[in-house]
Order: structure tokens, then C-alpha cells, then sequence
């Protein structure tokens, strides 16, 4: 734990190392965390996303200080904090159902930590203001938080944990109970307020959009441990696990074999007997693996002769902006290929027809398991 | 056409025999009630022939010394009860909600409850003994022992409301108040009372009609010259029926209705 540079430290918001947290005892315990080490930066917009269960809720909740490591350490810049009550921890979260107290009004929600804080009223009432004004709440601050609107007291709830300049803002799905356009818009406005803020974010979600439209880096977690970590394009593009290949977007699968391992790329023989590049995870062996394609990452030609792979259309289904083409590869396996409409481009491919499938340039990935 | 009776989930407007059955109930619950008001407002001393409408028997009332002491006597016990027994019932409520589950809080809220199922004459029987034992061994006498004794059975009454109240508030404010930097007793006092308080305004109402209708207790364990207003109204039965006592009921009946509706309102979720 002391080889951690100086360097680094200065730029690390939150850091957790070996979190593990079990409920209950005996046979009844469940793991909800089971060994989990991260550092989330300062000024990142951090995601932890993942299907209910998988841990990230309780990740959370220690950040926050509602639940305590069984062990492990919470570090915030640098300081143990794990031991350290809720309204001791310069971190303030987003509930998932907003929980505004609502016997206050807009503006005393807001004030409430500034308030806590034994900041004066002049200094509350400015802040106040300049957060409603960021939050674009401005007329509603003598309001009672029942008057509000779904999307509004979102609204709230974010200004509420951002008025007292946490170190960390912590957000537990907080837009799950929008509808899907309030959605989008949230999802430009929360990453507007970060860039203004400056504050580091952590975001759980277990919308795989959201998570890849919003965040700097993504974690991926199941059964209480993170899978994989990184910019939601190299977790789409270089997906290293099945799961994290399934969870997010959708992929095709593909068995081959691996050969002419040169550092983080190597060549996959297909079952066609074609040879293809791939990128290849920490630790790649030769032998049988599993590789994956993104269905926009390849390509239909009508020659089936110097293409990667050959199959049948079997099914064609329009999507507007692209079309979804489903094959069955020669092996039998099932392959779908995305293609995205040209305005009056026709149609070169019919169900039945015979076609060869090309891939981009790096479009495949290797997995560990 | 389909038959309602057959495509509806149960449902009790489409059982014979329900209607009338109410109806019946309601009659036998309000008619008695509804006699005795109109013969609080009779004219002659009467309670089986109505002469003519007058106020004379709730002039009478009022007027009556022993009416007066007795219901000053009555209001300082609900009052001293009510107060100290939602104080104490707020906290047991507190302190079965807001803790993680240990073993033996299934025992906790039985012991809590247990007031409601023990017949009250043994409750009565027992703390006559208990403070006849006191008052020996002491020689303290007074009132307090009777507002000590309503104190006692009122607190499971307030219980019940703040209980209610606090299981159905969300655990999240509370979480919102730690997290934006309130301490606990700020986090309480802030958030936790202000949302709680309808159940304590329930639970001290509840309290107080229960402490000033009460006879088995106050027959029991009252001293001399400790006599409340139900005590006062048994006795002048005993001397023959007038409509004083009507009057008497009738105002109670008011005062009861009030606190029924408050209570009422204070533990219907207006959100939901």
C-alpha cells in the first residue's frame, strides 16, 4: 500500500483496496464485495455498471459511509475514511428516489448541508442561488418539493448534493425513474455539471448507454468484483471478458484458434480456415479461444470468395438508420452483421442469398475465458 | 351479457346479505348514541319523554362544582399522561425502528404491546396492591400514583401510531440529512421529528381520550377525594338518571369526535 507514488496520489479522489463486505453470518452471509481495488481520479466522471446484485450499489454505499467494509480500506485523497460516519466525509450522493425532505422547501433542501456545515445565511443563500442557477431551478426555490415534477426534483436532488462542493459526488441510478427523453437530456446535463464543477463523479448505473455516453472511465462489475476498467471505448471495442462482451451492446461470438502471438496482437484462424488479425488481452495464449465481433464491425460482400467468412442470410430487419442483417455461418453458428442505410442504396442482399462477411480493421477481439 | 358476479374478483357489494348486515351494525352502534343526545337537550327531567328543547342541562353541568372539580381533575391526569407516555412511547418507537434487528425484538414489541392484551381489571387489581405496598413503605400520598397508573396503559396507545409512522417513513431521509453533514441529534430534530410528528400528534391524542375515559383504574387505585369526570358520571347514575349526565356525554362526545377526526387525518398519507 506505501508503494503508491506521491505523484499519483495527488491526481486520486477516491481509492478502495481489497473491499470486501459480507451480510449476514454463517451460511446465510452473502458476498457482496469481494475484493474489490479501484482508483477513480480527481475531476473524472467514473461509471460502475453492472446488472443488479453485482455489487456496485454497496460500492457505493461505502463510499458514502451507509454501509462499513468488512475489510479493506476507503481512502478519499489519501485518507483512511472508511471508519468515518456518513456527515463526516466530504462526499455527497444523489439517491436514487431523490429522498428531498419534504417538509422544506426547495431552497431550504438546497441550504440544508451548507446549513449542517454552520456556513452563515448570507453565504447559503448565494450559494443557494448560484446552484439553482446551475441546475436552471432558479423561480422554484420557495416551491415545496411535492409541487416538483419528476425531472425537476432531479434537479433539486443534484443541486442539493452539489451546493456543499463535495470532493466526490456519488449518483445511485438517479435517473432510472425518468422517462427515456428526460433521460437523454439528464445525461448531457450531468456531464455539462461535471466539466463546471470540477468535482469527480462516481456514477452507478446498469444502463450500458448511459454508462457509455456519460463516463471518462467505466468499471464493469459482477458478482461483487470489477471485471474490467477503462474509456467506454476500449471497454465496446476491446471487450476481455464474455460478460463484459455480452453486458454491453450486442457482439457476436466466434471460436478459433490463436497463433503468432506478437505482443498485444496475434492471429485467429476461423473455422472457416481463413487467418484474421486480432487484439489479444493481457496474458494471451496460443491455442483454442473465443473472439469477438461487433455486428457494425463487419462487413457484408456479395463474393463469398476472398472474404473472412461465408453464410446465408437468413433474416433481414430495417432499422432506419441501419439494417440488420442475420446469417448462418457455414459451421452453423449464428453471425449478425449492422450495416447503416445509404439513401437510396437498395437492397444488394435478399434472405437466402449467399454472402461473404470482411472485418474492419481491428475488429477482433480476444477473450480470456 | 357476462355476469358481473362471475367475472368480478371477490368483491363484497355482490354478496348477499352484506347490506343489510351493515346496516343493521351501524344502526345498533349509533342509534343509542343519537337517543342520547336528543334527551340531552330535553326540557324536563327526563330521559324517556321529550318535552321541549332547551340548553338547562348543560347549564346545569357547567354550573355544577363536583362537574367542574371532576373534569379539572380529569384533564390534569390525561394531560401529565399523555405527555410523559408519547415522550416515552416516541422513544421505544425510535428505538425498534431505527436499529438494525437483534435478537429479541419480536419479544421487544410483544412486551411493548402487551398492555393492549391483559384484561384491565388485573392491571387495576395489581397496581392497587403495588401502590398500597409504596404507600405503606413511604407514606407518600397524591395524585401522582394515579397519573403515574395512566401514564403506564397509555404509552402502548401512543406506541402504536409512532410505530406505524416511523416503518412507513423511508430510511433514505434520514440518509439524505447524514450525508449533507447533519450530526445525529441535528439529523433528528430536523428531519426525523418533523416527519414523525403526525404519528406523535396521533399517539398523544390517542392517549388522552384513552386516559380521560378510564374507569377500572381510576375506581381502583384513586384516593379520596380523587374523583374524575367518568367516576363523578357512575356515581350521579347511581342517584337516578337525569339528563345532566346526557349533557354531559354529549360534550364528551363532541370533544372525542374532534380528536377522532385529527387523528384521522394525521395518519392518512395524503400522498398516496
Amino acid at each position: 500500500m506505501t508503494s503508491k507514488s506521491s505523484a499519483n496520489s495527488s491526481s486520486v479522489a477516491i481509492e478502495v483496496q481489497g473491499l470486501i463486505k459480507t451480510f449476514g453470518t454463517g451460511d446465510a452471509s452473502v458476498k457482496a464485495l469481494d475484493g474489490v481495488s479501484v482508483s477513480i481520479y480527481e475531476n473524472e466522471f467514473f461509471t460502475l455498471l453492472g446488472p443488479s446484485g453485482c455489487g456496485k450499489t454497496t460500492l457505493l454505499r461505502m463510499i458514502a459511509g451507509f454501509e462499513h467494509p468488512t475489510s479493506g480500506h476507503v481512502l478519499l485523497g489519501g485518507d483512511h475514511i472508511g471508519h468515518l460516519p456518513p456527515f463526516m466525509r466530504p462526499v455527497n450522493t444523489v439517491f436514487q428516489n431523490y429522498a428531498l425532505f419534504p417538509h422544506m422547501t426547495v431552497g431550504e433542501n438546497i441550504g440544508f448541508g451548507l446549513e449542517m456545515l454552520g456556513k452563515d445565511k448570507s453565504e447559503i443563500a448565494r450559494k443557494v442561488d448560484q446552484t439553482l442557477a446551475m441546475v436552471r431551478m432558479e423561480e422554484y426555490v420557495n416551491r415545496k418539493t411535492s409541487q416538483l415534477s419528476g425531472g425537476q426534483q432531479q434537479r433539486v436532488a443534484l443541486a442539493r448534493a452539489l451546493a456543499p462542493e463535495p470532493r466526490v459526488l456519488l449518483l445511485d441510478e438517479p435517473l432510472s425513474a425518468l422517462d427515456l427523453k428526460l433521460r437523454k437530456e439528464m445525461q448531457i446535463e450531468l456531464k455539462r455539471m461535471q466539466h463546471e464543477t470540477g468535482i469527480t463523479f462516481v456514477f452507478v448505473t446498469h444502463d450500458q448507454e448511459e454508462a457509455l455516453t456519460m463516463s471518462d472511465r467505466v468499471a464493469v462489475m459482477k458478482d461483487g468484483l470489477i471485471r474490467q476498467i477503462g474509456a467506454p471505448r476500449e471497454i465496446y471495442d476491446h471487450p476481455t471478458e464474455r460478460f463484459v462482451a455480452h453486458f454491453i451492446g450486442e457482439t457476436n461470438f466466434l471460436e478459433g484458434e490463436l497463433h503468432d502471438i506478437n505482443g498485444s496482437t496475434g492471429m485467429i484462424k476461423l473455422a472457416s480456415g481463413s487467418n484474421v488479425p486480432a487484439s489479444l488481452p493481457d496474458e494471451a495464449a496460443a491455442g483454442t479461444v473465443t473472439v469477438v465481433v461487433r455486428p457494425e464491425h463487419a462487413l457484408l460482400s456479395t463474393s463469398p470468395d476472398n472474404a473472412s467468412l461465408t453464410g446465408e442470410v437468413k433474416t433481414i430487419v430495417y432499422f432506419g438508420t441501419d439494417t440488420h442483417y442475420h446469417l448462418e455461418l457455414e459451421s452453423g453458428d449464428s453471425f449478425v452483421v449492422r450495416m447503416q442505410n445509404q439513401r437510396d442504396s437498395g437492397t444488394d442482399y435478399q434472405e437466402g442469398s449467399k454472402v461473404g462477411i470482411t472485418f474492419k480493421d481491428n475488429a477482433v477481439q480476444v477473450l480470456k475465458d | 351479457m357476462a355476469n358481473p358476479r362471475k367475472n368480478k374478483a371477490f368483491n363484497v357489494r355482490y354478496m348477499p346479505g352484506f347490506t343489510p348486515v351493515t346496516m343493521f351494525c351501524l344502526i345498533w352502534l349509533y342509534a343509542p348514541l343519537i337517543i342520547m343526545m336528543v334527551y340531552a337537550f330535553n326540557s324536563e327531567r327526563s330521559v324517556t319523554n321529550m318535552h321541549g328543547f332547551s340548553f338547562r342541562w348543560f347549564e346545569q353541568a357547567a354550573k355544577n362544582t363536583q362537574v367542574q372539580d371532576a373534569t379539572i381533575l380529569s384533564l390534569q391526569i390525561a394531560l401529565v399522561a399523555t405527555i410523559i407516555a408519547t415522550i416515552a412511547a416516541t422513544m421505544a418507537a425510535l428505538a425498534t425502528t431505527r436499529t438494525k434487528p437483534f435478537k429479541g425484538h419480536a419479544a421487544v414489541y410483544a412486551i411493548i404491546n402487551q398492555p393492549l392484551m391483559i384484561p384491565e381489571i388485573v392491571t387495576a387489581v395489581g397496581t392497587l396492591v403495588f401502590f398500597g405496598l409504596i404507600k405503606s413503605a413511604t407514606g407518600i400520598h397524591g395524585i401522582g400514583f394515579l397519573m403515574m397508573a395512566h401514564t403506564v396503559f397509555c404509552i402502548p396507545f401512543a406506541y402504536m401510531p409512532i410505530r406505524a409512522r416511523l416503518e412507513n417513513m423511508d430510511l433514505t431521509y434520514e440518509h439524505a440529512a447524514a450525508d449533507l453533514y447533519a450530526p445525529p441529534m441535528k439529523r433528528f430534530w430536523r428531519v426525523t421529528f418533523p416527519l414523525m410528528f403526525p404519528g406523535i400528534l396521533a399517539g398523544a391524542m390517542l392517549s388522552f381520550v384513552i386516559s380521560f375515559d378510564d374507569v377500572i383504574i381510576n375506581l381502583l387505585v384513586a384516593g379520596a377525594g380523587e374523583t374524575t369526570l367518568p367516576i363523578y358520571m357512575i356515581g350521579t347514575l347511581r342517584r337516578g338518571l337525569t339528563p345532566e349526565v346526557n349533557a354531559i356525554s354529549t360534550v364528551l362526545l363532541g370533544v372525542t369526535f374532534i380528536f377522532v377526526v385529527g387523528f384521522f387525518f394525521l395518519t392518512t398519507n395524503k400522498k398516496k
